[in-house]
Order: structure tokens, then C-alpha cells, then sequence
């Protein structure tokens, strides 16, 4: 990574005894797409309203490239920023609200009226300018929302759960755009969002918190195959868990065992290779099949049909319950209740976890 | 029992207060019109009267002066305490909610009574004044307008402070926050994203301590000392003293249509609804 754009180093914020940030630090790197995921409470709104510089923080440091921002109010660090809810000025019109950041910065009328036009262009709003944001879709209203956080040219957007208020098709076209717009501007975009399915799809780097705490880091497709511990196997998608023990090592392949069955695992970056210890396994890495055909036997509980994939909670004599995700096109057998199948896997779909 | 149809249910919960406001309120105005034309002969005489009556334009012009700088001093100092509540009271909302409505416990009559223990000849600011050398003799705080501004201006404050709490405790702090992230100031941001959605509690506040300045009788009677005439004690001197019904009546019918006159035009610049029913 060059010269990080924003670095936070050490960030700690306490609410009475909560640590709503534990010792957080994170490099950013100029045009990033970074989200900040986790569940309400594990401190991605408080990291990311300490670099708004809506809260100060007890311990730490915010650095814009070299500049020290920490102790800087927010209207000094240039940030565009789109808030959950969007925040439209409902006094004045969508031009005005676009122009806001302009007038404010005392930029000529003429550049205002130009860059507001072009802005809403971007966002494909113009036809909008003069309706109040109450006449506006929810949709409409973040475009307006994001044209509003990006006329003034900020170096970095922040955005704060933007998406969260609408339903789920417009949200999932959204998504394509907002990486499109990304990918054309080259702002750095800090995005914070409950949704994995939003972070998966759009981030270029996820950096995945709880209580306070970074938990992992890294790009979408290492986080989903290779997540470090249980809490990101269960956010992150679903996992089946199985409490495993190490019988052997071959390279990066581990030999596990676990009440009777033995099936082959890796290991997760800094994660343990011999011993006790818990694996992941993702229900669509599952290969459902008929009986003998697999190395573990097991019978179909429960099915649940989604359309372009089948959940299948299949029991094995002694592991439990284990969730399969499979396509629904692919019929080699038809899963029904009590139906005898046997299960396998590839060697690298299992992963050994750290603790927690 | 046979279940009442919804309409029959609805008259029936509304009926008794109904009553009440048609005889005891409806029917008197309505008796007040009728002696306004017909006391001492019939025909409009009265009216005629007042409007020549050089005394009954003063007591307008001045009821009309005082109700309008009430209205400003509430607006203004009310601003302040309703932002300092929404914004910056945290945990001790309650208790200054509390401390707001409190006045409403107590009779305007005592509140009134109190300011002239305060502003007497002799009365607490004096005797202090006084006593701190400050001034030798005392000032005239009562008995004129001053006087009745200063408590008009006290009993009025609840009625500008709570439409504006209400007002302002619906406007989400995003806003302001978003302005100061967009790069607003402080103060930028107050003035151009917080105070225009203040506006209808302003209006609403102010629209209220107006309407019901123009028709105060207790304070301004008692402060004023029978110096400071507004229009309602002008009445009563019409008909206590003078016995003069028929002028008496017109004055009032003059002060209802002027009241109506006044929120008529409010209506043109503010949602009467939200303004006083709701309170949105």
C-alpha cells in the first residue's frame, strides 16, 4: 500500500465502561472502497463519526495524510459525508441542497450554478433541481444525498448505512452504482453498513468489527473463504461449525477428526494447526449426493426451497445438524425429508479457526 | 343491547360538552351582538361612537403596541430557553419541561400580585436598588407600560416556549450535523438548516401569545394600575362604570373580529391546524 490517505492509529472511545472503540487503527488508501461491517453496537458508526469528527476520541489519532485531524472540527476536514436517512435540508430545494457546500465555502455563483447541474447530472437528478426533498422518493432522495456529498470535490466520502432505508431491489441497484461511481470518480469512499451482502458486493477492502474491536480485515473473497474466526464465519454468510481435533498436517492441509468422522481442513491466517479447535464450513461448499457416494453418511431432516438454490438441514449420526445450500438446477437427487444421502466436501472448504 | 351506529356514538361523547359551550358561552356572545345594535336605541349608533371615540382608538393603538412587543420579548426569550431544552438539556428534560409548566399551577391573578410586591414603590427591585445605593429615589417599574410589558411578558412565556419545544424536538440533530460535515460553521448552520424548520414553532408560539395579549384583562389591569388601558378593561370601565352596555358590547364585538381579522391573515402565512391544534 503507497501513503495511506487516512490513518487512524490506537482509536480507543468509552461510553461509561463500553468500549465503543477498543484500540482501533486502520491505514486507507487513496481511491479505497472501504466498509466498515459489523453488528449495531460493535463501534463501525463511532469509528466512523470520529473521522467526521462528530465525536472526539478519548485516545488515538486520525491522520489526513500527514495533517493531524484529531482535534479538528468537522467543517475544516472537507469530508463529503451521506447519513442514513440522507438529511436533505427540507427548507430548501434539491439545487440548493446541492449547492449548500459551495455556498458555504464562498465559491462564485456562476461555478455554484455549473457544478451543481453537473453534479446532479451525475446522479441522473437534473430534471429534480427545483422539487423540494419531500417530493422525492426515498430513492431520489439519496441521489440527491450523494450528489450533495460529492459537489464540493471532498477527498473522501463517508457514508453511513445509506442504502438501509430502502427496499431491497432499489437497494441492490444502488449498489451497481454507487461501485460505478466509485470506480469513475477515484474518491475514497469509507462506507459503514450492517449488511454483508452490501459489503461483499461493492467493497474493494471490508474491515469487520464487534465490541469495539477490528476483528478482520481484507478483501471480500479472503474474508468469506478464509475468515479467521467464528464471529466473521457467521456474519459473513453462514458457516456450519464443527469442534474438530488435529491428527496431522500435510503442508497447508490439516488432517481432522471429530466424533468419528475424518474429513481433511485448512487453516485460517494465524490459525491453529494442531490440536483442538473449531472449523467453518460454508452450506454451499456441501456436496449433497446418494448414499455411498460421499465420505459421510447422513439423512435429509428439513428442506426449504428458495428458488435458485435449495437449503437442505441434513443429520449425521453423531456431528448433528449440518445446513446445505445447493442449486436447485443440479438434480442428481431431489432432497425430501428422511431421504438417506451422503455428504463431502473439498479439502479447501473447511477452515480451522482462531478462537475468539 | 343494541350496539349505537359509530355517528350515534360520536354525538353522544360530544353532546355534553357541546351543551355546556352553546349555553354558557354561545348563546351569551351571541347576546353580547344583540345588545351591541339594539342598547340604547337600535341601529349601529354604537359603533359609530367608537370609531369616532379618540380614547377607544388610543386603547386599540396600545393594546394592540403591547400585544405585538409581548409577543416579541416571549419569541425571543422563549427561543432560547425551547433551543437550550432540545438541544443541550440531556437527562434534565423532564425537569425543565416541569419547570416551564409550572407557572400554569399557580393563578395568573398571584403571578400578577407577585410582580407588584416586586415592582412597587417600595416594592423588592426598589428597596434593593436603594439600598445599594444605586438610585435615591424610586423608579416607576408599575403603573405603566413598562410594568405591564415585564409580567405580560412572564405569564405569556409557557404559551411561545411550548409550540417551539414541540417544534424544535422533532427536528432530528442530523441536519445540523450534516451542514457541519458539508463544511457549514456553527453558527452557518443554525442560521441556514436549524432555524428555517423552526419557523412554524416561531409562528405557532407567536400567533398564540398575540392572540390571547389582545384580550388579557388580569395583568395588565392590575400592573397598569388604570393607567395603561387595554381594550378589555376599557370594557369594563364602559360597563361597571359608565354602565354603558351598548358601547360596552360593540367594543367587544370590535376586539372578536380584530382577533379574527388577526388569525385570518396568520392563516395566510401559517397552517392554523398545525399552529394551534396540533402542534406539529
Amino acid at each position: 500500500m503507497t501513503t495511506p490517505i487516512l490513518s487512524v492509529s490506537n482509536a480507543v472511545k468509552r461510553y461509561g465502561d463500553v468500549h465503543a472503540l477498543d484500540h482501533v487503527s486502520q491505514d486507507i488508501a487513496d481511491g479505497e472502497f472501504l466498509t466498515l461491517l459489523g453488528p449495531s453496537g460493535s463501534g463501525k458508526t463511532t469509528l466512523l463519526s470520529a473521522i467526521a469528527g462528530f465525536i472526539t476520541l478519548d485516545e488515538g489519532r486520525i491522520a489526513l495524510r500527514d495533517t493531524d485531524i484529531t482535534r479538528q472540527p468537522p467543517e475544516h476536514r472537507d469530508f463529503g459525508m451521506v447519513f442514513q436517512g440522507y438529511a436533505l435540508f427540507p427548507t430548501m430545494t434539491v439545487r440548493d441542497n446541492v449547492a449548500f457546500p459551495l455556498k458555504v465555502r464562498k465559491r462564485p455563483a456562476a461555478e455554484i450554478r455549473a457544478r451543481v447541474d453537473e453534479c446532479l447530472d451525475l446522479v441522473q437528478m437534473g430534471q429534480y433541481a427545483d422539487r423540494m426533498p419531500s417530493q422525492l422518493s426515498g430513492g431520489q432522495q439519496q441521489r440527491v444525498a450523494l450528489a450533495r456529498a460529492l459537489s464540493f470535490h471532498p477527498q473522501v466520502l463517508l457514508l453511513d448505512e445509506p442504502l438501509s432505508a430502502l427496499d431491497k431491489k432499489l437497494r441492490a441497484d444502488l449498489q451497481w452504482e454507487l461501485k460505478a461511481l466509485h470506480d469513475r470518480l477515484g474518491v475514497t469512499f469509507i462506507y459503514v453498513t450492517h449488511d454483508q451482502e452490501e459489503a461483499l458486493s461493492m467493497s474493494d477492502r471490508i474491515v469487520i468489527l464487534k465490541d469495539g474491536k477490528i476483528q478482520q480485515d481484507g478483501k471480500p473473497g479472503e474474508l468469506y473463504n478464509r475468515p479467521v474466526n467464528s464471529f466473521v464465519a457467521d456474519f459473513l454468510g453462514k458457516s456450519n461449525f464443527i469442534d474438530v481435533t488435529v491428527t496431522g498436517a500435510e503442508g497447508d492441509l490439516l488432517h481432522c477428526e471429530a466424533k468419528g468422522a475424518s474429513f481433511p481442513a485448512i487453516a485460517s491466517e494465524n490459525g491453529p494447526r494442531s490440536g483442538q479447535a473449531r472449523a467453518a464450513l460454508r452450506p454451499e461448499r456441501l456436496r449433497l449426493a446418494a448414499p455411498g457416494e460421499e465420505f459421510l453418511p447422513a439423512r435429509v431432516r428439513q428442506v426449504s426451497y428458495l428458488g435458485e438454490r435449495c437449503q437442505v438441514i441434513v443429520t449425521h449420526d453423531t456431528l448433528g445438524d449440518l445446513l446445505v445450500s445447493c442449486p436447485t438446477w443440479k438434480t442428481d437427487i431431489t432432497p425430501a425429508p428422511d431421504l438417506p444421502v451422503s455428504i463431502g466436501w473439498d479439502r479447501d472448504a473447511c477452515v480451522l479457526l482462531a478462537p475468539e | 343491547m343494541p350496539r349505537l351506529g359509530e355517528k350515534t356514538q360520536y354525538w353522544l361523547l360530544v353532546l355534553p360538552a357541546l351543551a355546556i359551550m352553546i349555553a354558557f358561552y354561545i348563546v351569551p356572545v351571541l347576546g353580547i351582538w344583540q345588545i351591541s345594535v339594539t342598547e340604547p336605541a337600535s341601529g349601529f349608533g354604537n359603533f359609530a361612537k367608537a370609531a369616532q371615540s379618540n380614547a377607544v382608538k388610543t386603547s386599540f393603538v396600545l393594546t394592540f403596541r403591547v400585544a405585538a412587543v409581548t409577543t416579541v420579548g416571549c419569541v425571543l426569550l422563549g427561543y432560547i430557553v425551547a433551543y437550550a431544552i432540545s438541544n443541550y438539556a440531556g437527562r434534565l428534560t423532564p425537569l425543565m419541561l416541569a419547570l416551564v409548566i409550572l407557572p400554569f399551577w399557580v393563578s395568573v391573578l398571584i403571578r400578577s400580585f407577585s410582580w407588584i410586591v416586586l415592582l412597587g414603590r417600595s416594592g423588592l427591585v426598589n428597596d434593593s436598588l436603594r439600598g445599594a445605593g444605586l438610585i435615591d429615589s424610586p423608579l416607576r417599574l408599575m403603573h405603566n407600560e413598562f410594568g405591564v410589558l415585564v409580567a405580560m411578558i412572564h405569564v405569556m412565556l409557557p404559551f411561545a416556549i411550548l409550540p417551539m419545544l414541540t417544534n424544535m424536538r422533532g427536528i432530528p440533530d442530523a441536519y445540523v450535523k450534516a451542514a457541519r460535515g458539508l463544511g457549514a460553521s456553527e453558527w452557518t448552520a443554525f442560521r441556514q438548516v436549524y432555524f428555517p424548520q423552526t419557523l412554524p414553532g416561531v409562528m405557532s408560539g407567536a400567533l398564540l401569545v398575540f392572540v390571547l395579549s389582545l384580550g388579557f384583562y388580569v395583568t395588565p389591569a392590575l400592573l397598569g394600575g388604570g393607567r395603561v388601558l387595554m381594550i378589555s378593561e376599557y370594557i369594563t370601565y364602559q360597563i361597571q362604570e359608565f354602565l354603558a352596555w351598548g358601547l360596552g358590547s360593540a367594543l367587544s364585538v370590535i376586539l372578536l373580529i380584530a382577533t379574527a381579522l388577526v388569525l385570518l391573515i396568520a392563516a395566510r402565512f401559517v397552517n392554523l391546524r398545525n399552529a394551534l391544534l396540533e402542534r406539529k
